[in-house]
């Protein structure tokens, strides 16, 4: 492979649609389309006693109201469990439209189709439902408490008990010189893309076939949930996820129920449908992510090294579990971050509330997983009087003890073993970026300005890019133009980009040449989905084992051209040359012609393949066996488990004790994701998953009353940081390659966000003093804090510590 | 129940009105009755009518009516006509040259796309208490001229704002202008406030005047404070440190003075005893600003 | 003297154009679906996040927070328009633009055209030789969402393009002599 695009910043190609308005996004498909609204139950837990839909029939406009009566066939069925497991031993999920209790807020219970979404809202408020109000649960104390159910058929309102261990947990806590035990909350949040979802479906009634657009994470699984609800064979199926406005994670649970209702709909009324999510829709009955309690016991040394680690978490799941228990094991798994625990277990009991579903957001479990370890080690250091910086650097794995297999199940189902990593230079690193040494002469100069200052870190490690598998397609065609497909879909992380650089730098041609198709089932049918800072591990490979077979091929065609051995040659700029014989090339797009033997001249450079153009060979098919024709290649890769990036976080608060407010005052990052493919999109993802973090830690957050009703639900009062409440951000690199996968990539799509609360908390504990036990927080809450009987801590400063290691 | 969740984001229908005068204006509200209402700026109504919170039969558009735009300062002080926009009465020099709390106060309002369409007198007719300019209206003592088929007339902010979104206008009525008077001599002013997100509606907010006496005493400390009452409240703090020295003036014991006096309710955002600890810090520091501030004017005159 | 529907006339994107719009119409609804100008993007519809943002007689303006029907007889920009045609038929895109994808500032896209129409008058409306300072680019950038980039490279292109509209203006004006010569 030509070193040429890889590694480099080069500009985002999709860019150029972008910046002057012509993206396409879902609204924007459609035109004529119908449009759909939903009438959603105001109530957090009711039973729909009646539906009277007689006052909507007289708006003008109306075309179709549907009710749970009006589904058939698979549709009247619960929605799918996209991820069962074992240990999900009481799953639930809803229907498309409530069939008799609705389990949320916002859970949808009547669509309406008119010509217009305005009429179609009117029609919607015309619509008379009659409910009994149930008893509501909300959060996990409620849950686990059990007064009341969720589930009638479910008692304890538990969903799943997730149980991982990797030893005697109690004999080593037994066995151990000290322990702490303590219990922490972490709070709702969401992935928040700024497009909600939306569909647009269109019926071919003479071809019986359907299209949908979805504003989806995965189109390939979105198109079979829609062939199997719909009883269309799936080749009658295309789903295509045009440009996508940020996923995050809730556009990758599927189907939802609108998925398949307006293609239903498109279907019954023979036009084409469209619904686009409103950012009401989008608060109440999309995704959330992040409530749990967390009940840790830890035992360790006088050194402060972790003898035993046993965690108790209490996950709010939402009213379902259409997702599985992904969260829970994410937060189970990647909970034990960079350090080496002799012996561990997890138990998350994943609970109901009448709640939206709890779904990845990205992070996905870590970053309360982050917390409970990041806040244990904070623990110890106090507890013992050692600098948190040290306690931590003693804790971790070492660089010659990768890779390092905890004997736990990932959340792929496959062996949790790190690959490869550096930890203690990653830390090193962090240290000098923030100047963690340095730092009682920052907080003694604040204090003389009346600011209370502290500093916070974490770090972390990420399982990136699970399997199954992401596949590729590669085609050179006659015009030299390169295309590549892919089944995995894009929401702004580039892959238009870094696939045709991975392309670009596999096959010698310029970048201008490639074009990349994401998310199109009419393109590429196999793919699993963009979550899990998979793209670039999973496609990215996939992309370049693709090329490299269009490279073999090309090569191969064009040595008996050339006649050369296919070892002498090589790719450049689009020409086939014997290397260090200038002269004697062939241009790759007349490769892709001749690989193609024609009967028919239809255009002039197909002349070139017929079967009068040249002397041929008479003694082999024009078509070797075995060979196909064309320029092209389809491959798959599949890794054999997860790639391990890693990164570490530290954060410098400044509050003012007047006013409890909180500053960040700097936030350093340093980050290894293995091999870089483009840096500039890489500084991207992490600036974009550090303000979420941020967001998370002092925003964010989903107040949910006890009757369930979710107060804050519009932009008003959810406050998703603006660029004043977001610090500019300190980075640095390191990179350890995968061994997994040849490229050396390892996934960065999350990283950003993972430590972002652990370190906050870090930094606001030690600036004022008091413990904090739940994130996010806000001035007035920590103005409460201050007030309150909450623990005091005292942090050992650096230089202390040092003295005493 | 009827329909669902309450919340969708398209007005429901109404019929649209957009007079050219103000007798045209009050014709149309005077015939619609109750489901009438004006559209000024429509940066608060807009949203309302979006999310179906409001449903008026009829908008009445005032934004073509001449003669309801212009800022007029004079010596006894600012007049803001209806269609004043808050950018340009951020941008006015004139204006904050009579009344500098016009200025600093309007600076606090929303993000600038919003302050480019929302009108300062639409937001005072809107008496969100959380407003900077209800505050302001309060401070400085000012009022609104009010038409109605009856005639026009002052009142005063006391009698004009009655409680969250509610005024004494009642019946068809527009606001033609709200008048702000000017600073008095040896005063100076400050406003501050605190918002979750810059640009957000604040916590609390506060807005102080400070006069002096010919010593250099203070002689009177008044604040106005939103987000922590009903209405737009104007606390005088004068007892805290009247006769001190603007120099050495105690601002502190003045926060805490105006800390006893105010009753906030608690939210989302800030509990009740939250917004008491803002409101004693934004006074002791708003009052050191504006104490410094008289005295510089107070030097310069 | 009201009515449900009106005809309305407006240029937009210098265009003048007219359309009978539903009076209940918000503008981001009339230009998204009556006139196909589908950049101009709707992320929330009630006024924070910005994403609808056009100009209204060059002033940054919030579409979904105005009726369509209000627009009669005033001149509206959308990003579609930000860009000019240059004399061989192409397009000149505005400086903010091209730092946009100079500096990275969009991952989604989504929040993008409210981002470069409140960014691009506000570059327009200032002196570009003067250098542009961090509290006027926190004020350009400031009152919009965007949740994937952080807004570190919305930053940054911002710079870039005041840097880029600084030499421009160099160039268009002759330059004071500098001191050097003149001593
Ligand atoms: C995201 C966002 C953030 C905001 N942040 C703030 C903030 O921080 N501080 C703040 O003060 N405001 C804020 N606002 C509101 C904004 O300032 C509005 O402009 C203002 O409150 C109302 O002015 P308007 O001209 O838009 O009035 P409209 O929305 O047109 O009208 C509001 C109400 O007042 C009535 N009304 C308006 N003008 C008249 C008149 N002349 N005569 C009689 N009745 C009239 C209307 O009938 C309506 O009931 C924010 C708005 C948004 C969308
Ligand atoms: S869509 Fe208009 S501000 Fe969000
Ligand atoms: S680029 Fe996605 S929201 Fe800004």
């Amino acid at each position: 492979m030509t070193t040429k695009f890889f590694g480099e910043p080069v500009r985002r190609r999709e860019d150029a649609r972008l910046i002057v308005g012509q993206g396409r996004y879902l609204d924007d498909i459609g035109p004529g389309a119908y449009a759909a609204a939903f009438v959603r139950s105001p109530y957090a837990h009711a039973r729909v006693l009646d539906i009277d839909v007689s006052a909507a029939m007289d708006v003008e406009g109306l075309l179709a109201i549907y009710t749970y009566e009006d589904l058939t066939g698979p549709m009247a069925e619960p929605l799918p469990v996209l991820i069962p497991h074992p240990q999900l031993t009481a799953p639930r999920t809803g229907y498309p439209l409530v069939r008799d209790v609705a389990q949320h807020v916002g859970e949808p219970i009547v669509m309406v189709v008119a010509t217009d979404r305005y009429v179609a809202e009117d029609a919607a408020a015309l619509i008379e439902v009659s409910y009994e109000e149930l008893p509501v649960v909300v959060g996990v104390d409620a849950a686990e408490a059990a007064v009341h159910t969720v589930h009638d058929d479910v008692p304890d309102n538990i969903a799943a008990r997730h149980h991982q261990e990797t030893g005697d947990v109690e004999a080593a806590l037994a066995a151990s010189a000290h322990t702490l035990s303590f219990t922490q909350y972490f709070e709702r949040s969401a992935s928040m893309p700024m497009e909600g979802k939306g569909v647009h479906a269109r019926w071919d009634d003479a071809d019986s076939s359907l299209r949908v657009y979805s504003s989806t994470q995965a189109s390939t699984s979105v198109r079979a949930a829609i062939a199997a609800k719909l009883e269309l064979s799936l080749e009658k199926v295309e789903v295509i996820a045009p440009d996508v406005g940020g996923g995050f994670g809730v556009k990758i649970v599927h189907p939802w129920p609108e998925e398949l209702l307006v293609p239903m709909a498109a279907r019954l009324l023979g036009h084409e449908v469209k619904w686009t999510e409103d950012r009401r829709e989008h608060f109440v009955s999309s995704a959330h992510e992040r409530q749990q309690r967390q009940e840790i016991r830890v035992g360790y040394d006088d050194d402060g090294r972790i003898t035993a680690l046993d965690v108790l978490v209490w996950h709010d799941n939402g009213a379902y579990t259409p997702y599985g228990i992904i969260v829970p094991i994410n937060t189970a798994t990647q909970l034990l971050g960079p350090y080496d625990i002799p012996v561990y277990r997890a138990v998350v009991n994943s609970v109901y509330t009448n709640t939206v579903v709890v779904t990845p957001y990205r992070g996905a479990g870590r970053p309360q997983g982050c917390f409970a370890m990041e806040r244990t080690m904070d623990r110890i250091a106090q507890e013992r009087g050692i600098d948190r910086a040290l306690v931590r650097e003693r804790n971790l794995i070492q660089p010659d003890q990768f890779p390092y297999d905890w004997g736990l199940t990932f959340q792929d189902g496959r062996p949790l073993v790190y690959d490869s990593g550096d930890y203690p230079a990653m830390m090193a690193k962090l240290k000098t970026l923030v100047d963690w040494d340095g730092f009682a002469e920052r907080r003694a100069a604040a204090e003389a300005r009346g600011k209370l200052l502290g500093i916070g870190m974490a770090p972390y490690v990420e399982g990136t890019g699970p399997g199954p598998y992401e596949g590729a397609h590669v085609q050179v065609l006659g015009s030299g133009k390169v295309l590549v497909s892919t089944g995995l879909t894009s929401q702004g992380q580039g892959h238009e980009t870094v696939f045709a650089q991975l392309a670009a730098a596999e096959l010698g041609v310029p970048l201008e040449d490639v074009e990349v198709t994401t998310g199109d089932t009419r393109r590429f049918g196999y793919a699993v989905g963009t979550f899990a800072s998979r793209a670039a591990v999973v496609s990215g490979n996939a992309v370049a084992l693709a090329a490299r077979g269009v490279r073999e091929k090309a090569l191969r065609i064009a040595a008996e051209v050339l006649e050369a051995d296919p070892a002498d040659l090589e790719i450049d700029e689009g020409l086939v040359q014997v290397k260090g014989t200038p002269g004697a090339s062939i241009p790759l797009r007349t490769v892709a012609v001749l690989s193609n033997p024609l009967r028919y001249a239809f255009d002039e450079a197909a002349r070139q393949a017929t079967q009068f153009a040249g002397p041929g060979d008479d003694s082999k098919p024009p078509v070797a066996v075995g060979d196909a024709p064309g320029l092209e290649h389809t491959d798959y890769y599949s890794p054999l488990r997860s790639t391990f990036a890693s990164g570490a976080h530290a954060v410098v608060v400044e509050i003012d004790p007047a006013t409890w407010e909180i500053a960040i005052e700097q936030y350093a990052v340093v980050h290894d994701c293995g091999t870089i493919i483009n840096p500039m999109i890489v500084e991207g993802q992490v600036h974009g998953g550090v303000a979420q973090g941020v967001g998370g830690a002092l925003y964010e957050r989903m107040a949910y009353d006890r009757d369930g009703q979710l107060t804050n639900a519009s932009f008003m009062d959810f406050l998703m940081p603006y660029a004043s409440e977001v610090p500019d951000v300190d980075i640095d690199h390191q990179s350890t390659p995968s061994p997994l996968n040849e490229l050396g990539i390892k996934g960065a799509g999350e990283a950003g966000v993972i430590p972002g609360s652990a370190a906050i908390a870090s930094a606001i504990e030690d600036a004022v003093g008091r413990r904090i036990a739940a994130m996010p927080v806000s001035p007035t809450e920590l103005y409460d804090l201050v007030r309150s009987d909450a623990e005091r801590v005292i942090n050992t400063s650096p230089h202390d510590s040092g003295a005493m290691a | 129940m009827l329909g669902g969740d309450p919340h969708p984001v398209k007005p429901a229908p109404f019929s649209y009105a957009d007079p050219v005068s103000v007798e045209e204006a009050l014709d149309v509200l005077a015939a619609e009755g109750e489901g009438a209402k004006v559209l000024a700026g429509g940066q608060s109504l807009i949203p309302l009518l979006s999310m179906r919170l409001a449903a008026p039969a009829t908008l009445v558009d005032i934004n073509r009516i001449p003669g309801l735009s212009g800022i007029t300062a004079g010596p006894d002080g600012v007049r803001v006509g209806a269609l004043v926009r808050h950018a340009e009465l951020l941008a006015s020099a004139e204006a904050a040259g009579v009344q500098p709390l016009l200025g600093r106060a309007t600076a606090n309002v929303a993000h600038p796309a919003i302050r480019n369409r929302g009108t300062t007198v639409g937001s005072i007719a809107h008496a969100d208490p959380s407003g900077e300019m209800t505050a302001v209206l309060a401070l400085t003592g000012g009022s609104v001229t009010v038409a109605t088929p009856g005639g026009r007339e002052a009142v005063g902010w006391g009698e004009f704002f009655l409680g969250p979104l509610e005024t004494s206008v009642h019946g068809p009525a527009v606001v033609l202008d709200a008048f702000f008077p000017a600073l008095p001599a040896r005063s100076g002013t400050a406003f501050a406030e605190i918002a979750r997100r810059k640009g957000d509606y604040a916590v609390c907010g506060a807005g102080v005047v400070v006069t002096l006496d010919a010593d250099r005493r203070v002689s009177s400390a008044r604040a106005a404070y939103l987000s922590v009452g009903l209405v737009p409240e104007v606390h005088d703090l004068t007892d805290a440190v009247i006769g001190q020295p603007v120099d050495s003036a105690d601002w502190t014991a003045a926060g805490e003075l105006a800390r006893g006096l105010v009753d906030p309710d608690g939210d989302l955002h800030a509990s009740a005893d939250y917004r008491r600890l803002l409101v004693a810090t934004l006074t002791a520091r708003t009052l050191a600003d504006a104490g410094a501030e008289a005295l510089t004017r107070m030097e310069a005159a | 003297m009201t009515d449900m529907e009106r005809t309305i006339s407006v240029v937009v994107n210098g265009v003048p154009r007219e359309a009978t719009v539903p009076v209940r119409w918000l503008l981001s609804d009339a230009l998204r679906h009556g006139f196909g100008l589908t950049g101009t993007h709707v992320g929330c519809e009630h006024g924070v996040c910005g994403s609808c943002t056009v100009l209204v007689d060059g002033q940054p303006t919030r579409s979904c927070l105005v009726l369509a029907v209000q627009m009669d007889g005033h001149e509206i920009t959308t990003v579609e328009g930000l860009s000019r045609s240059d004399h061989q038929g192409g397009q000149v895109l505005h400086p903010i633009q091209e730092a946009f994808r100079e500096c990275h500032a969009l991952q989604c896209g989504f929040c993008t055209p409210g981002f470069l129409t409140t960014i691009a008058a506000g570059l327009d409306a200032r002196d570009p030789s003067v250098e542009i300072t961090d509290e006027e680019v926190d004020e350009l950038v400031g009152g919009n969402l965007c949740r994937c980039t952080g807004y570190a490279n919305i930053k940054k292109a911002c710079r870039h393009a005041a840097a880029t509209m600084r030499e421009g203006a160099k160039v268009a004006t002759p330059a004071p002599q500098d001191e050097e010569a003149t001593r």
